[in-house]
């Protein structure tokens, strides 16, 4: 299927058609998750802040999603040298970079009520997150201030390729620092099984953002290559 | 004398030379960790309590310091492209150019570090325990910081872009030699955490110079 979409007449034509279908779908399924989620009743522990999970949870999962696709398209952008891919990485890091943000604030809006404080450095989940965001905001940064586009997308690959082996490192040695420091006795967000009452709604949530996010990557993508046409064009203009 | 002990010397002698070597470095490392009290308050409990969480924050800035200066100027002269033409592969210049780096700026900081812990309030006892986690975090801050530093050559932003490529992928070593202290001086075991320093450190020397290697090529070419 990727090297069908290789060649670029049929990736335009194939995403021109699939970003608007995504994103149809991705509503419809986030307005169904949250439609569920907010008619949920309320838990027993953490009240109706509990919804605040459905926006939370597929935030935090479709981040990492993002930098898997980031990863995997500068792994194959690097060893194939393909143009698509490397556009296709181009276009996850800022959407990761907000995908990441939004888990990062509506977990601190969660914390306000449960923990009594806007950030709590025992949770795990949220450093790593945290770290997640950095290194997206470091990807760009390298990104940008590099003039020469291909020696940008060149040098992104490999740090991108770097960071996709140190994110499980990074993960765990979080994880492990946070049972350093089991002095602060951290209530586990979501308690021990996910009730049906929420699993449901979250699951769907979760299919959404993800539907939203290849949206409204293939959206950038084709984004991207316009304005390399667009580049190119105005070479030739201003060669001739 | 063979080409890897020429490379050897020529980097050693020039990470020395560069921005004052490892003066600069310790300098820094010394005068931030003096801050500290300034900005806390001199009670002797509260520095004890954070002496070696602070010592290893500070070591790491310290160690992004003569990052930019790697292989810049190599590259700005054109040495870069003649050791790329040369015998050795372009992963074992970079890996001898980090090891030249820990030498030159890792290991006065590792020296440093203990005194620096200890002034600030930490037991005597830990000043090996500590020296140990800095040498080996150290060798990890030069891999890394070391493939910041040829990411950032085809950029002309230099040191600031180093750092924020650089920063989020020291996490382990930091949680882990904070952690390899941390445990020593509350009598907890910290065998653990510093046999997962030792592997960072070794993986890190094992596998970012062919990120180093991948990123100069590209910046030459």
């Amino acid at each position: 299927m990727f090297s069908a979409l290789a060649n670029p007449a049929r990736f335009m034509a194939f995403s021109r058609w699939a970003a608007p279908i995504l994103g149809v779908i991705a509503a419809g399924l986030i307005g169904a998750g949250l439609w569920l989620g907010l008619n949920a009743p309320p838990d027993y522990q953490q009240g109706e802040t509990v919804k605040i999970m459905f926006i939370h949870v597929p935030a935090a999962w479709v981040a990492m999603l993002a930098y898997a696709c980031l990863g995997g398209a500068s792994f194959v952008s690097l060893v194939f040298r393909h143009a698509r891919a490397d556009a296709a990485a181009k276009a996850a890091a800022p959407l990761g970079a907000a995908f990441t943000g939004v888990a990062l604030v509506t977990g601190s809006l969660w914390g306000r009520p449960m923990w009594g404080a806007w950030w709590v450095w025992g949770d795990a989940r949220l450093v790593s997150v945290l770290v997640l965001f950095l290194l997206f905001l470091g990807y760009m940064a390298l990104r940008a201030s590099i003039d020469d586009e291909a020696k940008g997308a060149r040098a992104a690959e490999i740090l991108a390729l770097v960071g996709l082996i140190n994110l499980p490192i990074i993960k765990y040695s979080v994880e492990w620092w946070n049972t350093l420091h089991q002095g602060e006795s951290i209530m586990r967000a979501g308690g021990p099984a996910l009730d049906p009452v929420y699993l449901m709604p979250l699951l769907l949530a979760g299919a959404g953002y993800s539907a939203a996010f290849g949206a409204l990557w293939l959206e950038r993508i084709r984004a991207e290559v316009w304005r390399r046409r667009a580049t190119s064009l105005a070479l030739r203009v201003a060669l001739a | 004398m063979s080409v890897l002990a020429v490379l050897a010397r020529r980097e050693l002698s020039l990470a020395w030379a560069r921005g004052g070597g490892a003066l600069l470095a310790v300098g820094f490392f010394v005068a931030a960790a003096v801050m500290l009290p300034l900005a806390l308050g001199p009670a002797p409990e509260r520095l004890a309590a954070v002496s070696g969480g602070v010592t290893w924050v500070v070591l790491s800035l310290a160690s992004l310091l003569s990052l930019d200066r790697m292989f810049e100027r190599d590259f700005e002269d054109g040495a870069l492209d003649l050791l790329a033409l040369g015998p050795l592969p372009l992963e074992i210049v970079a890996a001898v150019k980090c090891l030249a780096q820990w030498t030159v700026s890792g290991a006065p900081l590792a020296i440093a570090a203990p005194v620096v812990a200890v002034g600030l309030g930490a037991p005597v006892a830990s000043a090996a325990m500590i020296l140990a986690a800095a040498g080996l975090g150290g060798l990890a801050f030069a891999f890394l910081g070391g493939t910041g530093a040829a990411l950032a050559l085809a950029s002309r932003r230099g040191g600031l872009l180093i750092a924020v490529v650089v920063l989020p992928l020291l996490t382990p070593p930091v949680i882990f030699g904070g952690a390899a202290i941390a445990n020593f001086t509350g009598g907890l075991p910290w065998g653990a955490a510093l046999s997962l320093l030792a592997a960072y450190a070794l993986a890190c020397v094992a596998l970012t110079p062919f990120a180093m290697a991948g990123a100069c090529r590209n910046a030459q070419s």
